[in-house]
């Protein structure tokens, strides 16, 4: 295996990863990347040659839930460590420098590299009132991205927020959230929605992109297929109990306990697309199912919205309030349409007891004498 | 309505020699009740078949959407996904069968019964609403389907196509082929994959109180018109004057030939 000084090899080592745990660790991207197994030292290779490939880590209106998701695995990776070494370059909330030194430092880094770096953006863009919610430095978050899109290789959207907006694009939002392809439609942009999105999936496809010199394979909506291809329904630990009928009906029952499933709790797996069953959080420790908790859909478009009651089934129906469910709608539908039948065959009992009282009028005496009369079968 | 199709396959060898038109001499009386054959096998069939297979679909669809009455066994929501996809598969072939006969049944079964494309169909959709409203006394005298009927019929032929859209890009959800390329696209029109679950659960409710008020409204109309519409959904036939034929819209010389 050759290996080529600045390598992102050549950093690893120099920050005490042994060369085995970097061997295990291009298998396991191929894994998460659903390559076959051969890719392991496909990728190891490149990574042993491919140069340092400089990060702008861009943050807007959010909760720095990302960089948090990053920053606390519980003990340092390989995964961390090549995100580290990736991204030192700017990155508003772990960068020593602030204010203007900061700003400073990304200027120097799109000067140092033009069309040679990744941007990650987390966190969604306010377009309302000419961008005003948020500001840095003096300018407007969506002019910073603009300007740092247009020179990059390639743009990664981490969490929901940089998806489509997320949180602060929910119904009700004033600042016009929302994500980087609706800001930068002509960049290269892959989606990596959650809330917040898995480190593992991210490291994943920066990996791809040192290897194959792309990113990798997306759905409709811009997310990577090997973490968004498949329902967390189809890969759920807890799939046996659903197809056996076993279910939750009320938080801490007896079900709860035995860890049955949680879809008549409003868990959203069989419409939400990622790979947490598998991939996990935190290093692969747990995840909101296995934790006890119904999915809420975080990596779905809108999902504020279009997920929420968290704790139902069914969305609710628009037009009608939040505490209405479907059914009640569906209901009310039957009820009404019953209600109207019963007034209307009321209605019609009292024509016919009124017609038949009447004289028949001269033009249908024909047919008054037939109503009655035999049928020829 | 170009030529008449299926009557006369119906009325039998009776017809074989018959002349094309009534023998000058021969007098029938305008109040002969005589029986004619409106509904073609493949209407009955298909209508039977799609109403169990609603009646199917509902209860299982019912369970997959908050199951509940059962208890936990087996696989029972494994066994009641695969009762929901055979009753989905035979209700499509019944919607495609039926689909097939608009363009070669006869001319009460055919789509220019459904769509109200001539004026005479407009003016009727108008009185027979009046009709329904009590303010007109009389129904227009009709053999098949009235306009108002047909239209709504269209409506629930729309929702049905509904209903096999959004089933079938739910069932695609999982990956399964030819559904999930087939009909990938129909979530981002309904506002998310959560929204297209929810037209498929509020269309069940909306074809459920189609169903109330279609077993009412046929009890309504065979109660004035006196014809046994309603035995006609088993048997193909309604009985029925030769004046109403001569009357109604969709009757005529060519229909009352054909009555027995």
């Amino acid at each position: 295996m050759a290996t080529v000084d600045g390598s992102v090899y050549h950093a690893l080592i120099a920050r005490g990863v042994s060369r085995r745990s970097f061997l295990k660790f291009s298998a396991a991207m191929a894994g998460a990347l659903m390559l076959p197994a051969a890719y392991g030292p496909r990728i190891a290779n490149a990574l042993s040659t491919a140069k340092r490939l400089p990060v702008i880590w861009l943050e807007g209106q959010d909760c720095a839930g990302n960089t948090e998701a990053f920053l606390r695995a519980s003990h340092p990776t390989v995964a961390e460590i090549i995100l580290d070494t990736l991204s030192v370059d700017y990155h508003e909330t772990i960068m020593a420098a602030a204010g203007r030194q900061a700003e400073d430092a990304r200027k120097a880094t799109m000067k140092a590299f033009p069309n040679g770096y990744l941007v990650v953006v987390e966190g969604s863009i306010p377009i309302a009132e000419g961008g005003i919610y948020c500001t840095i430095g003096g300018r407007t978050f969506e002019d910073t991205v603009k300007e740092v899109c247009a020179g990059a290789k390639a743009v990664i959207a981490v969490g929901s927020c940089a998806f489509d907006g997320g949180l602060p694009a929910a119904k009700g939002g004033p600042t016009g959230a929302v994500g980087v392809s609706q800001v930068v439609p002509k960049a290269t942009v892959v989606n990596m929605p959650g809330c917040p999105m898995n480190v593992q999936n991210l490291t994943a496809a920066i990996v791809h992109f040192l290897t194959f010199g792309s990113l990798p394979a997306t759905d409709s909506l811009g997310r990577p297929l090997f973490a968004y291809g498949q329902l967390i329904h189809d890969q759920c630990e807890r799939r046996a109990h659903f197809e056996r009928g076993e279910f939750v009906t009320a938080w801490g029952d007896d079900a709860s306990r035995k860890g049955w499933c949680l879809y008549k709790m409003g868990c959203k797996g069989p419409e939400t697309y990622a790979n947490c069953p598998t991939a996990r959080f935190n290093d692969g420790t747990s995840w909101p199912v296995k934790a006890g908790h119904g999915c809420v859909g975080c990596t779905m478009p809108s999902f504020w919205d279009q997920m929420s009651p968290f704790y139902g089934r069914l969305s609710t129906t628009p037009g009608f309030g939040s505490d209405v469910t479907a059914d009640q709608v569906g209901l009310g539908i039957v009820a009404t349409v019953a209600g109207l039948t019963a007034l209307h065959a009321g209605g019609s009992y009292v024509r016919h007891k009124r017609d038949a009282a009447a004289p028949p009028p001269p033009a249908e005496a024909v047919e008054a004498g037939t109503a009655t009369g035999g049928t020829q079968a | 309505m170009t030529t008449l199709q299926t009557p006369a396959e119906g009325s039998g060898p009776r017809m074989v020699g018959a002349p094309p038109f009534p023998h000058p001499l021969v007098i029938r009386p305008h109040d002969e009740r005589v029986r004619i054959y409106v509904w073609q096998v493949p209407v009955r069939v298909t209508h039977w078949v799609t109403f169990f297979s609603i009646l199917l679909l509902v209860v299982t669809g019912a369970y997959i959407g908050d199951p509940y009455l059962l208890p936990p066994d087996g696989s029972i929501m494994r066994a009641i996904r695969f009762i929901h996809m055979v009753s989905a598969f035979t209700f499509l072939a019944s919607g495609l069968l039926r689909l097939y006969w608009l363009f070669v049944g006869n001319r009460f079964s055919r789509w220019t019964a459904f769509v109200p494309v001539t004026a005479s169909q407009r003016r009727e959709l108008i009185k027979q609403i009046g009709w329904y409203l009590f303010v007109r006394k009389e129904a227009p005298r009709v053999l098949g389907h009235n306009a108002l009927a047909a239209g709504t019929y269209t409506a629930i032929f729309v929702l049905f196509l509904v209903q096999t859209v959004t089933g079938f890009a739910l069932a695609g959800m999982h990956g399964t082929e030819p559904w999930a390329t087939l009909f990938g696209w129909v979530p981002s029109l309904m506002g998310g994959v959560s929204g297209m679950r929810l037209i498929h659960h509020l269309v069940m409710w909306v074809i459920l109180a189609f169903m109330i008020h279609h077993v009412y409204s046929a009890l309504l109309v065979d109660h004035w018109e006196r014809n046994g519409l309603m035995s006609s959904i088993f048997s193909g036939y309604k009985f029925v004057t030769r004046g109403e034929i001569e009357e109604a819209r969709d009757g005529g010389m060519e229909i009352e030939e054909l009555a027995e």
